[in-house]
């Protein structure tokens, strides 16, 4: 559902822009921080909010690899697979995050805490291997740092 | 060496707006703005300032396109949207010398007749872009931005605009798609940017790095930029080095520089001692060159002499452990994932060489399978909309040409 602020916020990017479709794609990826995905019912929603149809929502939302159409963990691990992480070994982290989570790459933990995917560059190639947890950026990755990293979402502490 | 982009990189705090002024920052605009928008165009033009994102268009050239009735609404569009492999450059500039590219906006905006400039930054860079915003709040507040700029009578307003992950929203006129709220789709040209660009007005857009060249070019003169540099080449350039380097990081070099200095001098030579294989000299898209081909200049002829382009300067050094054909199916794998679907020989054509990639390093392929991917990227290059197409064939084509003995190897 799309709550009040979030509602609020979205007219503020109607206002914001010379025209009103501009606030489609920033308020697609507003639902998905707040919500952590974008549903049907919350692409419903914006549809009437933006007077736009929801085939146009659909086909933009279902475009853009950020955004999530399903539920996903409440830490989203996306770990670069390409070129410069793999160079630095950075494919095998994947392997290594899935063992320590228990889950295969494209699923979320039982408890909804963690899903794990590989994505493409992250623009992070001079400070290989990175991965991104939600927004935030981790670079120049070892073993020992992505251990830290997840025991660190596991107890809870709000990481900076 | 005169540094243009990264003068300010070892000031601690450079991205405050105190710091920025007290090194000299915003005296570029002063200047400009009591110069009239003609002369800064061609001050950029006689620099022979070409696009840093990739294509090395000229920027002067650009800003002459435009419609000379001043009365058209014209935007003025930054692009970062830096998805290239291998490319981190203009995150520096941004997160370190944000002020840096907004005086270079503000500064092209009153030569080209702006008033409302978008910053189209990649979905990820999200810490990025708050600073950015933050950047811009301080600029406005000292009056480098916004209403009135400096009592000029000239108003420029800038909106941060966040991509949400997709890499050929870097082509320009999908960029533009998604600011209207599309998907990113790259539309046919022409019509160019400068005459049908975003919401149908006359547009121009330019890298985070092009920009960034204006605030030097108009302070010390069009003279001070073009004898830096190679002829057609001028200025300095990022190079970002990742891969197999002791110092992977980023660096600035004039243009023309030898990649084997890049790449011994400034990254510290290949990490462990190991030989050189093989070096993508711009992005992913760049073809590949071979351990012989480095004594090639950084600029963008002398890449396009020997097959390859200098692209976004994003180098990636390969020591003499690693396999191409697993980077070629790293790189299969990421054209197939970002072609927007639009054309048909993209989208089949890239998920097609995928799909043999995969089958031959999985020990299944034969010889024909090595025919085909080179078929293949006959048939796509060329034949797309946006230049997406042909970003995927060349690498392709270029690491099975140069290494196909590896190749060879895996196919039955």
């Amino acid at each position: 559902m799309i709550n009040e602020n979030t509602r609020k916020t979205i007219e503020r990017f109607i206002r914001k822009f010379p025209c009103r479709d501009s606030a489609l794609v920033p308020s697609l990826s507003l639902i998905q921080r707040e919500n952590g995905y974008v549903s049907e019912a919350d692409m419903e929603e914006l549809a009437k909010i933006l007077r736009l149809s929801e085939a146009r929502i659909f086909s933009v939302a279902s475009f853009y690899t950020i955004l999530s159409l399903k539920p996903i963990g409440k830490y989203h691990i996306q770990v670069c697979s390409n070129v410069v992480c793999s160079l630095l070994d950075g494919y095998p982290l994947v392997d290594y995050i899935a063992k320590i989570l228990g889950i295969r790459e494209g699923e979320t933990t039982p408890d909804g805490m963690f899903s794990l995917a590989s994505v493409e560059c992250l623009g992070s190639c001079g400070y290989a291997p990175a991965l991104q947890i939600n927004m935030e950026h981790y670079e120049n990755l070892t073993y020992e740092r992505i251990e830290e990293i997840v025991e660190m979402l596991r107890s809870g502490e709000v990481w900076k | 060496m005169q540094k243009i982009l990264f003068k300010n990189i070892d000031v601690p705090d450079a991205r405050s707006l105190d710091t920025y002024k007290s090194r000299g920052g915003y005296a570029a605009l002063k200047k400009a703005l009591s110069l009239p928008p003609e002369k800064l165009i061609s001050m950029v033009e006689e620099s022979g300032l070409r696009g840093r994102g990739g294509a090395g268009f000229p920027a002067g050239i650009k800003w002459k396109f435009l419609p000379k009735d001043r009365n058209r609404t014209i935007y003025l569009i930054c692009n970062a949207d830096e998805g290239e492999p291998g490319t981190f450059k203009d995150r520096h500039i941004m997160e370190f010398d944000p002020h840096l590219l907004i005086e270079g906006m503000t500064i092209t905006a009153y030569a080209i007749g702006a008033h409302h400039g978008f910053i189209y930054i990649r979905g990820e860079y999200n810490w990025i872009a708050k600073l950015l915003m933050s950047a811009i709040i301080e600029a406005v507040t000292e009056g480098f931005v916004g209403y009135n700029i400096l009592n000029s009578g000239f108003s420029f307003y800038i909106d941060v605009f966040r991509g949400a992950g997709s890499y050929v929203c870097g082509e320009e006129t999908a960029l533009m798609e998604s600011i209207e709220g599309k998907a990113g789709r790259p539309r046919l040209k022409p019509p160019f940017p400068a005459t049908f660009g975003l919401y149908g007005e006359s547009t121009v857009i330019h890298n985070v790095s092009t920009l960034s060249c204006v605030p030097f070019i108009i302070e010390k003169g069009p003279e001070a930029f073009s004898k830096i540099g190679k002829p057609r080449s001028h200025g300095t350039k990022l190079f970002g080095i990742s891969g197999h380097v002791n110092k992977p990081g980023l660096y600035e070099y004039p243009m023309g520089t030898p990649l084997r200095k890049l790449i011994y001098e400034a990254a510290g030579g290949v990490r462990g001692g190991k030989r050189l294989k093989a070096v993508i000299p711009g992005g992913l898209s760049s073809p590949i060159l071979t351990a012989d081909e480095i004594d090639v200049e950084m600029d963008f002829d002398s890449l396009l002499s020997i097959g390859s382009m200098l692209g976004s300067g994003g180098i990636i050094v390969m020591d003499e452990d690693t396999s191409i054909p697993m980077i070629a199916q790293k790189t299969a794998k990421f054209f197939a994932h970002e072609s927007c679907g639009q054309c048909t020989p993209c989208r089949e054509g890239t998920n097609m060489i995928k799909f043999l990639i995969d089958r031959i390093i999985a020990g299944k392929g034969g010889h024909t399978d090595l025919e085909q991917i080179l078929r293949l990227c006959r048939y796509i290059k060329g034949s797309t909309i946006c230049a997406f197409g042909a970003a995927a064939a060349m690498p392709l084509n270029a690491m099975i040409k140069k290494f196909r003995g590896e190749f060879e190897a895996l196919v039955r």
